[in-house]
């Protein structure tokens, strides 16, 4: 009796250890990186960096300034082209999904899910940049845009789903439409999440690098014309870390930490998304 | 008022519901007078909720549900294609077994829910009726102080009331209860029954109930179902005293159940 005791005992000790070790190399891991950054790129921060705009290789100062504004309007023209269609469709598949072209979008929503993003840059690139002639913001946004399509429609799929199915039929008991009971009753009840979801999404793509390569090209000077060329802070962190030049590595880790930093901006308002969802409630 | 004088509210002739081909009600033809609080009672599974939600045209929104048989409300077959279902929800208002406030609306347009879809109406006139939706289900003394804040932060006896007031509001002509006090404690469930009993006076009333005391307490008339069928409707008092079925005797006497 005591010894299976005793046994069990061990047992349940060595595998909490396990799952705290593990747990603790993922987070390690996760430090590392955040804590690397840091070091290496919160030395070339000043107020500059975000004003400036690059100057040529081996030339003092300098910033990101039309990078950073560059990722705010690919990424914004992207969300407004991806959330209405993601949001769209996650409430046709939650609301009207259950037959055989709702299974379908489902499927194609999750293969597109495991895509490497490369490709639908090649996609972009097919449709948009070759038969425009030249690299375009444009052609970036619709390749993080569709990127973002399917993911946003699964989330919010999600979230629409959790919403009971009786406030569904109270709503349609009360003489509401369909449609009107998707939207007024069933959307709204599960706007939290789906916003939250949206946020996520936004700061998925923001980081995207592979897609923009043959789409938004990059751009040294400042444009904010969306059929020109444009610059983005992952393009400009990858043109300064592949460089040869010791500024430009630099440069990279400074403008790493600005996306960074962006991206913890967006998680952070999705926090406070649900924050808001569970105080409602 | 015999029943002969009453105005026929609500009938239904040989309806028979079903979920693809299995029927869970059969052959019931029932008569609902106007100003009468009518009972259905009977074991779970017997059918009755899916009675009910066959009056309003619920039942059809259920995966495979469909009708045979007819629904006369005030003589109109409500199952003839020129009836718009959406409209004819707005005549016939429902309250379900668990509280349904919107959880995103304040509690002022939780009651006003139903009038919006009813077309527009000014504020003053929605405030208006508002009031009285919730003074008719006894909550307005309650929460006239806090109408802008939350449905949730309410009790759960009072947004069962809430959902009440929100069936009344657009003013329809019949009420349907699904169990309406099946998640109340016994003080909630007083002031539903009361209630019960001020607004028969306005409308015509079925109720759904697990609850034979609460079917005595609350009801004119009761309907005995089992395994989906009809087996005895009458005057609340003759039923419970001298059921005229033996299979209503065991099942009021606790014989099954």
């Amino acid at each position: 009796m005591s010894a299976r005791r005793l046994r069990r005992r061990f047992t349940s000790g060595l595998m909490t250890l396990l799952v705290c070790a593990l747990c603790g190399v993922a987070v390690l891991a996760l430090f590392l990186i955040l804590g690397d950054l840091v070091v290496k790129g919160a030395s070339s921060l000043d107020w500059n960096f975000f004003v400036k705009n690059p100057v040529p290789a081996g030339q003092a100062g300098g910033g990101v300034a039309n990078a950073i504004v560059g990722t705010a309007i690919i990424v914004g023209i992207a969300a407004l082209i991806g959330l209405p269609v993601g949001i769209g469709t996650g409430l046709y598949l939650a609301e009207y999904g259950s037959g055989r072209l709702g299974w379908t979008v489902r499927f194609i929503a999750d293969v597109m899910n495991g895509t490497p993003s490369i490709v639908v840059g090649i996609f972009a690139w097919t449709w948009l940049v070759k038969p425009m002639g030249h690299f375009s913001a444009l052609a970036g946004s619709v390749a993080l845009a569709v990127l973002m399509v399917p993911m946003i429609a699964r989330t919010s799929e999600e979230m629409i789903r959790l919403v009971p199915h009786s406030l569904r039929e109270a709503a349609l008991a009360l003489g509401y439409p369909r449609w009107r009971t998707s939207l007024r009753i069933v959307a709204r009840t599960a706007l939290a999440g789906i916003v939250t979801g949206c946020l996520v999404g936004v700061a998925r793509i923001a980081g995207e690098t592979a897609p923009l390569l043959f789409t938004a090209l990059g751009n040294l000077n400042f444009s904010t014309s969306l059929l020109q060329p444009m610059q983005a802070l992952s393009l400009q962190i990858f043109t300064y870390a592949t460089g040869p030049f010791e500024d430009w590595h630099r440069m990279a880790w400074a403008a790493a930490l600005v996306l960074m930093g962006l991206v913890l901006l967006l998680s952070l308002a999705a926090r406070w998304a649900i924050r808001q969802r569970h105080v409602a409630r | 008022m015999s029943p002969a004088e009453q105005r026929r509210q609500l009938e239904t002739v040989h309806l028979t519901a079903l979920y693809g081909r299995r029927p869970v009600v059969k052959d019931v033809s029932l008569l609902f007078p106007a100003n009468t609080v009518t009972a259905m009672i009977g074991p779970s599974g017997c059918g009755k909720s899916t009675f009910l939600r066959c009056l309003n045209r619920m039942h059809e929104l259920s995966q495979g549900g469909w009708i045979t048989g007819r629904v006369l409300l005030d003589g109109q077959d409500i199952y003839e294609p020129a009836v718009d279902p959406v409209q004819l929800r707005r005549r016939i208002g429902m309250v379900f077994q668990k509280p349904t406030p919107f959880p995103t609306m304040s509690i002022h347009d939780n009651v006003a829910a139903g009038l919006r879809v009813n077309g527009k109406k000014s504020r003053g006139e929605t405030d208006q009726i508002v009031e009285r939706a919730l003074r008719h289900a006894a909550l307005w003394d309650e929460v006239k102080d806090r109408l802008r804040s939350s449905a949730l932060a309410l009790s759960g006896g009072q947004q069962q009331r809430l959902c009440i007031a929100r069936a009344l509001a657009p003013e329809p002509e019949v009420l349907l209860l699904d169990e309406p006090t099946a998640s109340l404690d016994p003080g909630g469930t007083q002031r539903i029954e009361e209630l019960c009993h001020e607004l028969k006076a306005r409308y015509t009333i079925v109720i759904v109930t697990h609850n034979l005391q609460q079917a005595a307490r609350v009801s004119d008339r009761t309907a005995f179902f089992w395994l989906g069928r009809l087996v005895e409707y009458g005057d609340t008092a003759d039923m419970f005293t001298k059921p005229k079925e033996k299979l209503t005797e065991d099942y009021l006497t606790g014989r099954f159940g």
